[in-house]
């Protein structure tokens, strides 16, 4: 991108970040609100690393919210138990907590990752399955994880300047992978595996460089949101918390990185909405509307809201011809630009 | 760049647009009571009771010309959902007292923020030691509960086991997935060997297991004196019917959650369980009760709606004492209450905001829930 | 000894009670290439159909089983007709989203008050429990009931498939969908026969099911259903005596679990077999390996 478009879009960005900080602060948005913004901000760091392994690479992972849980219950140990109350712990904590995400998904991707797209899907299913049956009796082995009693207690570090500036730190980095050479490789074994394989790309490399990455943001995605609630229970890592994020993140639209952003805000407030829309009585319905959403955008609209197209800030800048060599390809097919060569 | 902008302005215009939608009813003065609990999910029948018990009282008060409002959320009997509800009564509705939630897996976290944010909070349900009481060991200054907690009850049924029962082996089933009955089946172990018991079988089944045969093949073998199921009614059902069917001749029992018409009384024959209270009590406040609920929802009051209906009494009543309604002033009240009359019993705040009051044990004899005796704290 | 019989007779029970479920998912999955998460629900109104017919309008157990056959099978090829045919040309994630959408509505919106409503409901055994007693192990007449259908019904299935017309159409069509079309078959109707007879299998497990284990609930096809599928798996998917042996080593290896090492870890080790399988060998116990052309 021309220095002039990122130094705009970082103002921009920036000055969100202070409105909102500002709106927070003098209790204008009040901690409901402040809350479900945090949320967000958290769970788009979480849905994006999903996206990176099954939107950009083609990896039908069911069972992302192992990773989330992981991560949560690491770095929720970490500074409950063993690090000192300095503001460094923090940090520390939701970095050992990805990286240990990051070092399970590198164990469990090696044996699984070389399976088809939907016995990879059940793989991760049952793997989901069997780090929430650990996460419950964990207490037999380190009784303070609580195991089904929750691990109750965890301080409440998560502001709102942790979760955005992360989530834009991660937005960030994760768009920089994905329009880097890395990335196109990524789509590369998403499209076509066998083809890619004989561009030279080492399929089984690229998936798990995208599993390992996914983890980890789900590691920091979870330990933020442990230090966010406070409480860390098995049952926020089951099954269908995976069906959840994996939701959104088709939803958004499968290689669209702005697109798992717009579905992560809008599904998280339709479903904060409609518990406040709807009445007493009828509350029961809003689990029955929300599957029924589903389908319906299923059959009118399976690409996902974004289909594969890109906001056009998150895209690097047409790169005039009379520059390196190189073209800068568009992702998306019929997307915004296209690359001079023919593909 | 104008994308950018656009996309923003557009997320909070979203936002403002669906956020404040009929949250806030600014600016009364009536007593704003909250509810959460689990309204839709897994344990939905649960939050309906609760519910019934809260209403019920609400509407009484009322009727006497105090003036209540009361906002619902429903938190699907989920932790994250729960957290979001509470904060969002707190500070959209406003609410002054909190009754609810009904899991303590909810409740915990919902405590710590209503205590944070400084509003009263009293679970009818939830049973785990760590609503009220903190990590480290001090209580939890705004949290209350109308119930027994868990060591107490597991503590009684081993009790009653050893000592009425002449029990002298037990088998213990629990459910690895729900604090509750680990819990009761945690302290119910610990009690039963204090006393000189053994416990030869202790295992633990999935939520959604529909299939034991496997474990109570186990505890055919092992043939116990007692066999302690500390679960819902609705796995209790199974078990005890594949129990009998596999050969286990063991007495069997459990804790409050046998409480319920559904109980199936033919596999469960012969069998005690500790509850908060017995429809059949003959103490006015339960027959009252009884006909009460009967008239307004058609059915026979189970705990929880008991249990929900004492809960918001006793957060009404305190305060009505300190004539505000001021949470702070609320939970002072709250704490300085005793001798409660309570349907489910008499009852008095303890230094951890847990009500002091005793069990009942109750028996299934020829088909029919039969009240034994009490045993007191 | 005794001990190990009884855990392996437990075993057998549950493995042929996953083996009616399974043995939908593998034909569904054969034929298009789809996880029908909705499968276990269609079971799980299978079972409530039976309570229905049994409890209250107080029919025996073969009718009740035949209706809950024939409205369960309704039930499926609307599901077919309405949600997956749409999308079949659409990308195969599309399907299986709008699977679990299904799923999670049927669950949902049972569970709403004047529909199933969502308590748990004890399901009245129309016939009373015999145990048979064999060398110190239990045998009751319900296991054998089931033992007993699930062979029937898998006997029936096989010669369906590989004796009939419409068989040799289901086989062709989860071949290739466009080189059957071109020979003749309408596989609109097959993939619809194929589906109405998994569902019809479905609700006739369901009802079985809610014999031996007598309670439902509207949430009750989910875990029953997953685990039908990773049997199904096991087996090697599409094929359908390998359902039944999947289901019948997921039956073992969860009752043997319970009754050895720790009821706790039940689960735990269904899932960590699959993954075994998987690794070893993907296609499925007796599945054949196929080659990828390029």
């Amino acid at each position: 991108m021309k220095r002039k478009d990122i130094l705009q879009v970082l103002a921009i960005t920036a000055a969100v970040f202070v409105v909102l900080q500002a709106l927070i602060a003098f209790q204008i948005l009040n901690p409901y609100y402040e809350l479900v913004i945090e949320y967000i901000c958290v769970f788009i760091i979480y849905a994006l690393g999903l996206n990176l392994i099954y939107g950009f690479t083609g990896q039908f992972s069911l069972g992302h919210a192992a990773f989330y849980g992981i991560g949560a219950y690491t770095a929720a140990m970490l500074t409950k138990f063993v690090l000192p109350d300095s503001w460094l712990s923090f940090p520390v904590a939701l970095l050992t907590a990805g990286i240990a995400a990051g070092v399970v998904s590198f164990l469990i991707g090696v044996p699984i990752l070389r399976l088809g797209s939907d016995y990879l899907g059940i793989a991760t299913l049952g793997f989901g399955i069997i780090v929430k049956v650990m996460f419950d009796n964990a207490d037999s082995v380190i009784p303070a994880m609580g195991g089904a009693r929750g691990l109750a207690g965890v301080p409440r570090l998560t502001t709102f300047a942790w979760a955005f500036i992360l989530m834009a730190a991660v937005v960030v980095a994760v768009r920089n992978l994905v329009y880097s050479s890395h990335g196109r490789a990524l789509l590369a074994v998403r499209e076509d595996e066998i083809a890619a394989n004989t561009m030279g790309i080492n399929p089984f490399r690229y998936k798990m460089l995208a599993f390992v990455t996914g983890g980890f943001l789900a590691g920091i995605a979870g330990g933020l949101y442990a230090h966010l609630y406070a409480f860390v229970h098995p049952s926020m890592f089951d099954f269908l918390k995976s069906i959840d994020v994996l939701m959104v993140v088709v939803l958004g639209g499968l290689g669209s990185m702005s697109g798992t952003i717009i579905a992560s805000v809008g599904w998280i407030i339709l479903l904060e909405g409609l518990r406040s829309v709807l009445p007493a009585e009828i509350l029961d319905w809003r689990m029955v509307i929300y599957p029924v959403v589903l389908i319906l955008m299923m059959l009118l609209r399976p690409k996902g809201l974004m289909g594969d197209v890109e906001l056009s800030f998150l895209k690097p800048g047409r790169v005039e011809p009379s520059a390196s060599a190189g073209a800068s390809p568009s992702l998306g097919k019929g997307g915004e630009q296209s690359a001079s060569i023919e593909a | 760049m104008k994308r950018l902008f656009v996309f923003w302005l557009l997320i909070a215009g979203v936002m403002a647009t669906i956020l404040p939608a009929c949250g806030q009813l600014g600016g009364s003065s009536n007593l704003k009571l909250g509810f959460v609990g689990p309204m839709t999910g897994d344990v939905k029948t649960f939050g309906e009771s609760t519910k019934n018990g809260f209403d019920l009282a609400v509407s009484e008060w009322q009727a006497k010309g105090v003036k209540i409002d009361t906002v619902y959320a429903d938190d699907k009997n989920d932790p994250t959902e729960s957290s979001n509800a509470v904060t969002k009564l707190i500070n959209q509705d406003k609410v002054n007292i909190i009754v609810g939630s009904v899991s303590s897996k909810c409740t915990i976290p919902d405590a710590a923020i209503a205590n944070s944010s400084k509003v009263v909070l009293i679970s009818p349900t939830s049973t785990n030691p760590k609503v009220t009481v903190g990590d480290d060991g001090k209580v939890i200054d705004y949290a209350f509960r109308a119930c027994f907690i868990d060591p107490f009850q597991g503590t009684v049924m081993a009790k009653f086991a050893h000592d009425n029962l002449k029990a002298k082996t037990a088998a213990v089933l629990y459910d690895n997935s729900n604090d509750y009955t680990k819990g009761l089946a945690q302290f119910f172990k610990d009690s039963f060997t204090q006393l000189g018991g053994e416990v030869s079988v202790f295992e633990s089944y999935g939520k959604d297991d529909t299939d034991f045969s496997a474990v109570l093949t186990k505890v055919a073998a092992a043939n116990p004196d007692f066999l302690f199921i500390p679960d819902y009614y609705n796995k209790v059902n199974l078990i005890a019917k594949q129990a009998r069917e596999k050969g286990v001749k063991a007495i069997m029992g459990g804790g409050d959650g046998w409480d319920s018409s559904d109980l199936d009384t033919t596999a469960t024959e012969g069998g005690y369980f500790s509850n908060h209270y017995s429809p059949q009590d003959t103490r006015p406040e339960v027959v009252e009760w009884v006909k009460k609920y009967k008239a307004k929802y058609g059915s026979e009051p189970d705990a929880l709606a008991t249990l929900a209906y004492d809960a918001t009494n006793l957060a009404i009543t305190a305060a009505q004492e300190a004539k505000s309604n001021d949470p702070t002033k609320i939970k002072d009240a709250l704490a300085a209450i005793k001798d409660f009359k309570g349907v489910s019993g008499n009852l008095t705040f303890d230094q951890n905001h847990n009500p002091v009051k005793s069990a009942a044990i109750i028996q299934i004899k020829n088909g029919k829930q039969q009240f034994v005796t009490t045993v007191n704290p | 000894m005794v001990y190990f019989l009884q855990q392996v007779v437990n075993g057998l029970q549950l493995g042929f009670v996953y083996a009616l479920i399974a043995l939908g998912y593998t034909m569904v999955y054969g034929i298009v290439r789809l996880i029908n998460f909705a499968h276990g629900d269609v079971f799980m109104v299978g079972a409530f159909v039976g309570f229905f017919a049994i409890a209250v309008l107080g029919w025996g157990l073969v009718p009740a089983v035949v209706l809950a056959m024939l409205l369960c099978t309704v039930l499926g090829v609307s599901i077919e007709r309405i949600a997956y045919r749409p999308l079949r040309r659409a990308p195969k994630i599309a399907a299986l989203i709008t699977a679990i959408g299904v799923s999670l509505f049927l669950e949902y919106f049972t569970s709403l008050k004047f529909v199933f409503g969502p308590d748990y409901r004890s399901f009245p055994r129309p016939i009373e429990v015999v145990n048979f007693e064999i060398g110190g192990v239990l045998l009751s007449n319900i296991q054998i009931i089931i033992i007993g259908v699930s062979i029937l019904l898998l006997i029936i299935l096989q010669y369906i498939v590989q004796r009939t017309k419409l068989g040799l159409a289901m086989r062709a069509v989860s071949f290739d969908h466009d080189t059957a079309r071109l020979m003749g078959v309408d596989v609109d109707f097959t993939i619809s026969a194929t589906f109405a007879l998994g569902s019809m299998l479905a609700g006739a497990g369901g009802v079985l099911y809610a014999i031996a284990y007598p309670q439902i609930n509207p949430f009750m096809g989910i875990l029953p259903g997953l685990k039908a599928f990773v049997a199904a798996v096991l087996g090697g998917i599409g094929i359908i005596p390998g359902a039944l042996l999947g289901a019948l080593i997921m039956g073992q290896a969860e009752t043997l679990t319970s009754g050895y090492v720790s009821t706790t870890l039940r689960d735990a080790v269904a899932f960590a077999i699959l993954i075994i399988v998987l690794m070893v060998r993907p296609s499925g116990l007796l599945g054949k390996r196929g080659t990828e052309k390029v």
